[in-house]
């Protein structure tokens, strides 16, 4: 508790701890001296007076969550403010809440659509499904298979057949999911779950887990 | 502008089913009109539908031209610059003028999650519904409101770019906010996609409009703010125990690295055995409790000479741990006391059990504790198998609830590209595989979709089903064989062991090898035969992977149940129907030598297994055959297995109380060897896994045949077989049911208050006309839900309808629009920019 203390204002630990959608299962606290050990000479140990500080997409990147993820840069790039994979404690916070299992569902199928809405234009158009295919399969597919499977996605879950995935539609796809509804969703812990034991057996603290 | 697009919306939107027949009307109304638009592609009939409509073209324009400079906006100016001025809409690939695309892009539709704006209102709209619904019907407080956001939002007013209006919508959305419980505001703000700091700069201003409650810092006299921070002080530690507490979770790092490494279908093993060593626990728990410390606590003494312990006992259960607390006939038949002094139900000299010091007085006296062992036995197994019957229902019900939705699945391809990608996984080579699986499972869909039906001849038809038979004979035939098999060598041994029990010459230690001939055959079988039905099924090649994994879990399944029915049958009909046949004192104790005997060896093997089928046989394939992939893990077969010995250890609960404890081991050990097995010798299965369903499966196995089952054998024990005569808590009672019986009947003579407990017994327990009721109301609560539920369904469907049909309409809306606009302004893409930039000067 101590150090704690001097590093946030006590507002600051109070706010931090009401956003969060698992206020108990991510100790924050540890999540704050991840991002510190990432660059440990850039981060100040104080953030009573909120420093402005931005960790670049590299270090971000190079965490062993990320790492391997074909999707990193997409995950930097929704979480930062900036837009380009820089983030500040409150990004890397925000993204660690909407990743752990206990975020809400339709907060995590936000944030996977714009994940794989590459262009940013709020729609999940051809070129996106493209692209998150080839970043799925390492560009294995020929392209009439991509071709084929952007067809079929389009058919498949497209309900207002304008050619595009909204948020709608995303999310109508997904309530469809139950590996995604589970403790699934997306990132670290996008796995088709183990329904009944998901909380306890993803609630446990990310900083923890990944560690391992 | 926003009223011209939200109107017909409004229209379309649905408050609630009920009202499905009507929408659905105007719909076919309105499609009827758009085709016919649509092929005359009359303008003069379109005006006329846009009247019908409400909406006069003026307005539209009027409104358009009032809100062009509105939409000069960062998002808007972003998009522009990117696209520049014209630009081909995906929608109909058509060329879009300006205006039309501004208005486009004020739909509710679009400007979600675009801007903060969009957003606030959004989550403006779902507290206010919060609210109503808080205040109206408090019961849909569950109904899954926030499962499709946007269509709520389009009945506000949205004006993603106006910076004034934002602020007036957030503190509306404020407003709500503090209007709403603590917690439900809690749950809101969490559930909204802004960032951290926004969401707390929302939660502060929603608590401090408070005041008194949640004052600011600066404002609040020292002692209030001491309490503050005592409060956070506390909720900090609470959270810190509560995350303390998680990270003490079982084997979480470990599960964690398997699901790094091999992905969610191998960690279901891993957690399905987790769960199966709970239930054990709690096995141990409640006999440990209520059985074997009151009984260890006064041990009975037995005439019998002391056995010397060998070390053949742990294999075959029997010899020295014969007589103690392990089993069944080691418990009293008698009501233990306080003062150590078992008081006699009966005299029966054998059983006579001194304990020091003797004092009557206090035997009599008014607090003694007197622990009725009979009884807590009853109450004990039957309380243990209730409490572990509603867990495994809860639990299978909620693991229905997750993994089967209302909605048919269909669109696995999507679902397939979007929600595949397992996000535990981390390893590199992992990861590497896993985009190897999918790109395989993609081309296989592909595959199967792009010739859905191959139109196979007759012939090749008749071969396929002619190889299905075979295969389906093949493992029915030796399933069959294989009960057979058991059931003879069964008799054969029972009938060896009559004459060795006649034969006293034998040493005993040989007699008791013997027993475990039995166990180590059927492990055998238990073991060989799902590689032969595995030979078998790829033979048959199935099309789709998870028929083929349904057919093998079927197979392995209906082999497992029918070699247990033959041994239930050996336990259960021959020896506890004959026991002086074996010269038993007590076959109680026997059966659960037996099960003990049973659990090991299954062990035993699957400790072999592990070895030769699994480290031997990737050192084989990997030396001698120079092949690079490893054995892969057979998630089926093993939870089978598991299931298996939990069925052993259920069934056995009753005859030998320690009986979880061996499981418990049993579980703990296996969970490390075959973690170790698969870093060691595995790779992640190349077949897609279900993980969900499958989970849903396992349990619903492990309820279904195997804890029934043993649930059911368990209750034709108590109720219709005679306990043996000589030992055990049940002895000279016909079944083990009846004491349950005189207690109630002695309690109903002693206290004539009790007479309705009798009565109780009597008429509900006793009766199966209770049972007979009770069951048919469940059946029919459950047609009732199914009824519920296919219901949902069709309005589904029409929902889905409706749905596509309203993005025809939109379609057909903005191709309208398109046209006005063209109409009116031939030139329109310059006009924007001045007018824009004169409200902007006003603005200024």
């Amino acid at each position: 508790m101590g150090n704690k203390q001097t590093v946030f204002t006590a507002q600051q630990l109070d706010a931090y701890q009401d956003s969060n959608p698992q206020p108990m299962a991510v100790p924050w606290s540890r999540l704050f001296h991840r991002y510190r050990d990432l660059a440990p000479q850039l981060v100040p140990l104080d953030y009573t007076s909120k420093p402005d500080v931005k960790l670049p997409y590299e270090l971000i990147g190079s965490m062993p969550e990320l790492k391997d993820n074909p999707f990193r840069q997409r995950i930097a790039e929704v979480f930062s403010e900036d837009g380009e994979g820089n983030m500040t404690l409150d990004d890397f916070l925000d993204m660690f809440s909407v990743l752990s299992e206990m975020a809400p569902r339709d907060l995590k199928a936000y944030y996977a659509f714009k994940i794989y809405d590459f262009n940013n234009d709020d729609y999940i158009c051809k070129a996106d499904l493209e692209k998150t295919l080839n970043k799925l399969t390492r560009s294995e597919l020929t392209a009439e298979e991509v071709r084929m499977v952007c067809e079929k996605v389009m058919d498949e879950a497209d309900l207002d057949n304008d050619g595009r995935l909204s948020l709608e539609d995303f999310q109508h796809m997904i309530i469809r999911a139950p590996d995604f509804l589970r403790c699934s969703m997306h990132h670290i812990h996008l796995t088709s779950g183990t329904s009944y034991h998901c909380k306890r057996l993803c609630a446990a603290s990310p900083g923890q887990m990944w560690a391992s | 502008m926003a009223h011209s697009v939200s109107f017909d919306m409004r229209d379309l939107t649905l408050e609630s089913p009920v009202d499905e027949g009507v929408v659905h009307d105007s719909f076919s109304r309105l499609i009827e009109e758009q085709s016919q638009s649509l092929d005359k592609d009359d303008n003069g009939l379109e005006m006329q539908v846009l009247s019908e409509e409400d909406v006069s073209e003026e307005d539209l324009l009027e409104e358009d031209r009032d809100n062009v400079p509105y939409l000069v906006g960062s998002t808007w100016d972003r998009l522009e610059q990117e696209r520049g001025p014209e630009h081909t809409d995906p929608l109909t690939g058509e060329q879009w003028s300006n205006a039309t695309l501004k208005v486009l892009s004020s739909m509710p539709s679009r400007t979600i999650g675009r801007s903060r704006g969009a957003i606030l209102s959004q989550y403006y709209s779902r507290t206010l519904q919060l609210r109503r619904r808080r205040q109206s019907r408090p019961s849909l407080r569950d109904y899954p409101h926030s499962s499709r956001p946007s269509i709520r939002g389009y009945g506000v007013e949205i004006d993603a770019t106006d910076l004034g209006r934002e602020e007036c919508k957030k503190d509306k959305l404020v407003n709500n906010l503090q209007n709403l419980s603590v917690s439900d505001r809690t749950r809101v703000l969490k559930g909204m996609p802004l960032s951290l700091a926004e969401k707390s700069e929302l939660r502060k201003l929603a608590t401090s409009y408070k005041g008194a409650q949640m004052p600011y810092r600066g404002q609040i006299p020292c002692c209030s703010r001491l309490k503050y921070y005592i409060i956070i002080a506390l909720r900090h530690t609470w959270y810190s125990w509560l995350s303390f507490l998680l990270s003490l979770q079982l084997w979480q790092v470990a599960l964690k690295r398997v699901s790094g490494r091999f992905g969610t279908g191998v960690l279901s093993y891993f957690v399905f055995l987790r769960t199966l060593l709970l239930f054990n626990v709690f096995l141990v728990l409640i006999t440990g409790f209520f059985l074997v410390i009151p009984q260890a606590v006064h041990p009975s003494r037995r005439t019998g000479p002391a056995v010397a312990f060998t070390g053949l006992e742990l294999l075959t259960g029997g010899g020295y741990f014969t007589d103690s607390v392990m089993y069944y006939g080691y418990y009293a038949n008698s009501t233990l006391n306080g003062s150590c002094q078992p008081t006699r139900n009966n005299s029966r000299d054998s059983n006579r059990t001194d304990c020091s010091p003797k004092d009557p007085g206090d035997a009599g006296g008014g607090f003694h504790l007197s622990y009725n062992m009979p009884l807590a036995y009853f109450f004990t197994i039957g309380m243990a198998f209730f409490i572990t019957c509603i867990i495994l229902v809860y639990s299978m019900s909620k693991s229905f609830g997750q993994s089967f939705r209302v909605d048919k699945p269909q669109g696995s391809l999507a679902l397939k590209v979007f929600c595949s990608w397992d996000f535990k996984v981390m390893k590199k080579s992992s990861v590497k595989l896993q985009s190897e699986n999918i790109s395989t499972q993609l081309k296989e869909l592909l595959s199967e979709l792009s010739s859905p039906h191959e139109r196979k001849s007759v012939l090749q038809r008749l071969a396929r089903v002619s190889v299905h038979l075979l295969a389906w004979t093949m493992c029915v035939g030796s399933t069959a064989a294989v009960s057979f098999a058991v059931h003879y060598f069964s008799e054969y041994m029972h009938n060896d062991l009559k004459k060795r029990a006649d034969l006293t010459t034998q040493s005993p230690l040989e007699k008791e090898a013997s027993l475990l001939a039995l166990p180590v055959v059927v492990s055998g079988i238990n073991l060989l035969l799902p590689g032969f039905f595995n030979t078998v099924a790829w033979m048959e090649e199935y099309d789709s992977l998870s028929m083929h994994t349904h057919v093998a879990i079927f197979r392995n399944l209906m082999l497992k149940v029918s070699v247990l029915a033959v041994l239930c049958y050996h336990w259960l009909g021959r020896i506890a129907s004959n026991p002086p046949g074996l010269n038993l004192e007590c076959w109680e104790n026997f059966v659960g030598q037996e099960l003990y005997r049973f659990l090991l060896m299954d062990f035993i093997f699957t400790i072999l297994d592990t070895f030769f089928g699994e480290f031997l046989w990737k050192l084989f394939s990997q030396k001698a055959l120079k092949r690079k992939r490893k054995p892969v893990f057979d998630i089926a077969r093993n939870v089978l297995e598991l299931i298996y010995g939990q069925t052993l250890a259920w069934l056995g609960v009753l005859f030998a109380p320690l009986l979880p404890v061996v499981q418990v081991l049993k579980l703990l050990l296996l969970f490390y060897m075959k973690k170790a097995s698969l870093m060691l010798n595995c790779q992640a299965p190349r077949k897609p896994w279900r993980a969900s369903q499958m989970t849903t499966l396992f349990i619903s196995l492990l309820c279904f045949p195997s804890f029934v089952g043993a649930a059911v054998c368990v209750t034709y024990t108590m109720w219709s077989i005679k306990p043996s005569g000589h030992c055990g808590p049940f002895q000279n009672l016909t079944t083990m049911f009846q004491s349950g019986k005189r207690w109630v009947q002695e309690l109903a003579d002693n206290h004539p208050k009790m007479a309705w407990l009798a009565w109780m017994h009597t008429y509900l327990v006793e009766n199966p006309l209770f049972l007979f009721v009770a069951a048919g109301i469940f059946l029919v609560v459950i047609y009732f839900h199914t009824q519920v539920v296919d219901g949902q369904r069709k309005i589904i469907c029409l929902l889905q309808e409706q749905i596509e049909s309203e993005g025809e309409d939109k379609k057909f809306l903005i191709r309208r629009l398109q046209a006005i606009h063209e109409q009116r302004r031939p030139r329109p893409v310059q006009r924007p920019t001045p007018l824009g930039s004169e409200r902007l000067d006003e603005n200024v």
